[in-house]
């Protein structure tokens, strides 16, 4: 059963709805993403309203509601970084991709995400590739590293998900 | 006085409770603050800021509306910094803001165009980036338009808070941020009950009334304030009109039982009123179709045949049938019609298909069989004991008080019933018996209760009657033996026994679940006998409740509707009350009580009945086993029907008459805690429509019988005079507020709970009921229970409620409900549509694959002509108070086709 998954998750916690965002984080782990069916086996169980669930599942940058791609791609949008560029690069590859930030391209390759501070501001403006540290990127120099980005066989966390 | 705290606002000293905030302690002055975010029946938000005061030695201006009260505080509401500081939010608000007053919907009833004009802000001064969201009009009812919304949060907390749906939230973060359902479905699709409160709460115009887009200004508005003709809970209900035609639905602040709240049929439900299939004229069938005619066709038509039927076959060869959905005053100028015009007593309404079990039991065991406590009462009850009753879809505004009982006052609530009820997610224990095995389950509660010992001794001896008969019977009822009538396990009937005997106060609610068996009466007995048995009857919150499912049928029970009482319930076979009345109406009555409905129009089969007058009520429709009512109604010699729409049963008439809608007389209504609540007319009838009072008044006097008033409240004074338990109402009494019966004396407020020291008959009395099984149970043939119903969305044969465009395009067709596990059996998948055939019947609907239902057990909604229930249901009857078995009857399913 595709529920088993969500409801090893729930005992995990003891349904204790408190823990709502621990086991959102968990299925996440899992699944890459949080996929809509298991929130609302989610809601279900811990009688919280699914417009709560998704309430705090768009609220938390770090929570998706789509499969991201293989790669994952961070934008810092801090202020040091944004007054070096960072928006214009976040522009840029938008443009480059046709995809919007916080956007997966539509072969799955990468996803954009662009977050507000990762603390790195002597290094700015920084851009994170598979938790890899880029610094003082340009727009040039961040396309080309995306760029040499490549799809591998289907086995990422996403495709686990797509027999769901 | 100790605790008291002082402060000052504005230099004017207040001494005000701990714990409340700056906003209300300056309410308390008189002082407003302005304020978009909070809403005063609302937890605060404290997001929009404008509410900001200054308090002396604070760096920071204070949140009022969340900023608790401390001693000594200094507050100043209206500086020149406080002025500042508001004016800066309101212009960042607007600034995001799609500013399109001139022809917003919301203009002239807006806070946030209130305040911009209040600070003199033509534009904001900031411009920049805007949300841009696409207008939602995907919904029946409500449009949203998020362009202008600011994000105050009203409605999530109205949705989540007072209606505990919780169908939106906000979505996203920061600048994207907006009211969202979840997934971004459209609203039917989610927990939506479409109550409208969200609109209610909305200080900008972001939430609207589809109906009204485009029809009218708020000031072309003209509103006036009237009840609810739906259900038994009797809201007020604010109708505003423009050019006779109603635009939308409000509700008042106060004096009212619904507290700003008003369900998806009394918020969106009303607009049948202005419909095109109004009758405007009388009709008279000639060869089969209905021909229009004047009014003096009609009456001296209908006073022809009535004459002539009377003189032919006496008067008891003529019945009526008053009505739930009219006015009080028209309930006893029909029944006085029937009584002192015509000469018999066969008078009686659809209170007999719901709850004249009620009636019956409750007189017996208390002496009154009306809803022992207020409606408010139960958010304080301790345990709630809903059983046969879904209270949500039934009476919406009610179960708002039960799930604020649970939610915010911790009350237990048990709930025994077959169909998993929306309740069931409130309640502390659910007890799923099969249909028709409440008697044997009370009993096992009441076996339980005694057997640990947690009876009210006192009680029982001080105040009632009977207990040891009593007792003999339910000590036969273990758990183990319920457990195996019921399917109830017997660990939760001690569980259930033990929470409903151990609080402070518990008060039981029950509807047609418990009344409509051939046992109905029995149920009743028995939930009185578990009332008594705790000392749960005579306080507040604690009782016996039965729900009333129309608007007036408590009134029309007690205007005598009813073929054994006058008004006030006095028996018609006491010469007593018999030479009173005769006394009061000039003229000698009938001592024989007169035919219930189902009697009435089974007697047309043997020429018992000749002729029916029908005022207000569809029984083809609304009564058991439709196709023998078919051929009742066409075997009548003369029929006269009197409503709002050609019904059903109008069709089958030889006269009807065009009658006046709610919101074109006034009168009064009892709703279902008692409380006599008055109407307003507030557009003229459509056409020559009449109200029912005027054209009864009008026959009654054609036939011989004199009756003319000039207005409904000299009737309501003659009512007072000869009916004790109205004798201090009047309509002047209750222009601003209902009160609730009894009210024997002008000086007299009315009684918010019945039986406080003593019993309307004295004593309580204990009844020793044993288990009886349904009439008609399942067998190889017919292998599922049939069990009926309503929803949310329709009311009763839909004579009203489907002609309301949002309800029908929501709940458009006759449904089944069928467990996943006999839907497997019968391979039948969701949305099918299926053949369901009785013993009289046989209806097509579609199926709907749920576990709401009861293995073994289907359910219908009986509002749909073309699905209807009643052809299926069982026309058995409760000997004692004749209510047929609606609940149970046995039936098979196949596929259509």
């Amino acid at each position: 059963m595709k529920d088993e998954r969500i409801m090893k998750i729930i005992g995990r916690y003891e349904a204790d709805a408190g823990m709502l965002i621990p086991m959102m984080q968990d299925l996440q782990a899992e699944n890459g993403y949080l996929p809509p069916e298991q929130l609302r086996v989610l809601s279900k169980k811990l009688k919280v309203p699914l417009s709560r669930i998704y309430h705090v599942a768009t609220f938390y940058s770090s929570f998706r509601l789509a499969p991201k791609g293989q790669h994952e791609v961070t934008l810092c949008m801090g202020t040091v970084c944004y007054l070096k560029g960072a928006g214009k690069i976040s522009e840029a590859i938008c443009e480059e991709y046709s995809i919007e930030p916080g956007g997966t391209t539509s072969d799955r390759l990468f996803t954009l995400q662009a977050v507000n501070c990762v603390g790195a501001c002597a290094l700015a403006p920084v851009m994170i590739v598979d938790g890899k540290y880029f610094d003082g990127v340009s727009t040039e120099s961040a396309l080309k590293i995306i760029s040499g980005l490549s799809l591998e066989p289907a086995t990422g966390t996403a495709e686990v998900e797509a027999g769901g | 006085m100790s605790n008291k705290i002082n402060l000052t606002i504005d230099g004017k000293p207040i001494s005000v409770n701990p714990g409340i905030t700056i906003y209300w302690a300056a309410k308390k002055l008189g002082i407003e603050i302005p304020h978009l975010c909070f809403g005063e029946d609302l937890p605060p938000m404290s997001s929009c800021r404008l509410c900001v005061v200054e308090v002396e030695g604070m760096r920071n201006l204070a949140v009022s509306c969340s900023h608790p009260v401390s001693e000594g505080m200094e507050v100043h509401t209206d500086t020149e910094r406080v002025r500042r500081a508001r004016r800066m939010n309101l212009e960042l608000i607007l600034s995001d803001h799609n500013i399109e007053c001139i022809t917003c919907e919301k203009s002239g009833d807006c806070s946030l165009e209130r305040y911009a004009y209040e600070f003199g802000i033509k534009e904001p001064s900031f411009s920049g980036e805007k949300n841009i969201h696409p207008v939602l009009d995907n919904d029946p009812f409500i449009v949203r338009d998020y362009n202008k919304c600011i994000l105050c949060g009203r409605c999530v907390h109205a949705c989540s808070e007072i209606q505990y749906e919780s169908a939106i939230n906000i979505a996203d973060r920061g600048f994207p941020a907006q009211i969202s359902t979840s997934f971004e479905r459209p609203l039917q699709e989610t927990t939506c009950v479409s109550c409208g409160r969200c609109i209610s709460v909305c200080p900008v115009g972001a939430l609207t009334e589809k109906f009204r887009i485009g029809r009218g200004r708020e000031w072309d508005l003209e509103r006036k304030k009237t009840i609810c003709p739906y259900c038994g809970c009797g809201c007020t209900v604010e109708l505003c009109i423009k050019d006779g035609e109603l635009i939308k639905v409000t509700t008042p602040k106060k004096d009212t039982i619904n507290n700003e709240n008003l369900c998806v049929k009394g918020k969106f439900g009303l607009h049948f009123i202005n419909h095109s299939e109004r009758l405007t004229r009388p009709l008279i069938k000639s060869d089969g179709t209905f021909v229009e005619a004047t009014w003096e066709e009609a009456m001296s038509y209908i006073v022809e045949n009535l004459d002539r039927i009377r003189k032919k076959h006496g008067p008891d060869a003529i019945g009526g049938l008053s009505s739930a959905k009219c006015t009080n005053e028209e309930n006893y100028i029909f029944q006085k019609f029937i009584r002192a015009c015509i000469g018999t007593n066969n008078v009686d309404h659809c209170a007999r298909l719901c709850h004249s079990s009620t009636v019956a039991g409750l007189a017996r065991a208390f002496g009154s069989g009306a809803m022992t406590n207020s409606m408010k009462e139960l958010r304080t009850a301790g345990c709630i004991f809903v059983t046969g009753s879904n209270t949500t879809e039934a009476h919406p505004i009610i179960a708002l008080d039960i799930k604020a009982a649970v939610m915010k006052n911790g009350a237990k609530l048990i709930v025994a019933d077959p169909r998993k009820i929306d309740l069931v997610r409130f309640a502390t224990i659910w007890l799923r018996h099969k249909s028709g095995t409440d008697v044997a389950l009370f009993n096992a509660i009441m076996y339980v209760i005694l057997n640990e010992g947690l009876e009210d001794r006192d009680f029982i001896e001080q105040r009632t009657e009977n207990f040891d008969n009593f007792r003999d019977v339910v000590m036969q009822y273990t758990p183990e033996m319920a457990e195996e009538i019921t399917g109830v396990p017997a660990e939760q009937i001690i569980e259930a026994a033990r929470i409903y005997a151990g609080a402070e106060t518990s008060s039981i609610v029950y509807s047609m679940g418990i009344t409509q068996h051939t046992t109905g009466t029995d149920n009743v007995l028995s939930l009185a006998n578990m009332a008594m048995l705790t000392g749960n009857v005579g306080k507040r919150g604690a009782g016996v409740n039965p729900l009333r499912g129309q608007n007036n049928v408590q009134g029309a029970c007690d205007l005598g509707a009813l073929p054994n009482v006058y008004p006030g319930y006095q028996k018609v076979d006491n010469e007593a009350f018999q030479r009173k009345f005769e006394k009061a109406w000039g003229t000698s009555l009938s001592p024989k009580p007169g035919l219930t409905v189902v009697e009435m129009l089974h007697g047309a089969e043997n020429g018992r009945i000749r002729a029916m007058y029908i005022m207000g009520e569809n029984p083809f429709l609304s009564d058991p086993n439709a196709n023998r009512v078919k051929k009742d109604l066409e075997s009548l010699d003369f029929l006269v029907v009197q409503d709002i729409f050609l019904s059903e049963t109008a069709q089958y008439a030889d006269v009807v008459l065009p009658a006046a809608s709610f919101a074109e007389k006034d009168g009064t209504f009892t709703n279902t805690e008692r409380r006599v609540q008055l109407l307003h007319r507030i557009i003229p009838p459509p056409g020559e429509a009449r109200p029912d009072w005027q054209i009864i008044c009008e026959v009654s006097s054609r036939l011989g019988y004199p009756m003319s008033y000039t207005d409904t409240a000299r009737i309501m004074d003659e009512m007072a005079e000869i009916m004790p338990i109205y004798g201090g109402i009047s309509h002047k009494r209750i222009r601003k507020f209902g009160i609730q019966w009894p009210c024997p004396e002008k000086q007299h407020p009315g009684t918010p709970f019945l039986h406080k020291d003593t019993f309307t008959r004295g004593k309580g009395l204990f009844s020793a009921v044993d288990f009886r099984p349904a009439a008609e149970l399942p067998d190889d043939e017919y292998p599922y229970v049939l069990t009926t119903g309503r929803i949310l969305y329709h009311f009763h044969t839909g004579t009203m409620s489907r002609r309301v465009e949002g309800l029908d395009a929501i709940r458009p067709d006759g449904f089944v409900e069928i467990h996943p596990d006999d839907a497997k059996v019968l391979k039948l998948k969701d949305g099918a549509m299926v053949e369901v055939a009785s013993r009289r019947g046989t209806v097509t609907a579609r199926a709907v694959v749920t576990s709401r239902s009861r293995p073994g057990t289907v359910f219908m909604a009986f509002h749909y002509r073309e699905a209807a229930a009643n052809i299926l249901t069982n026309d058995a009857l409760d000997p004692v108070a004749k209510i047929p078995e609606f609940k149970v009857c046995a039936v098979k399913i196949k596929k259509a086709g």
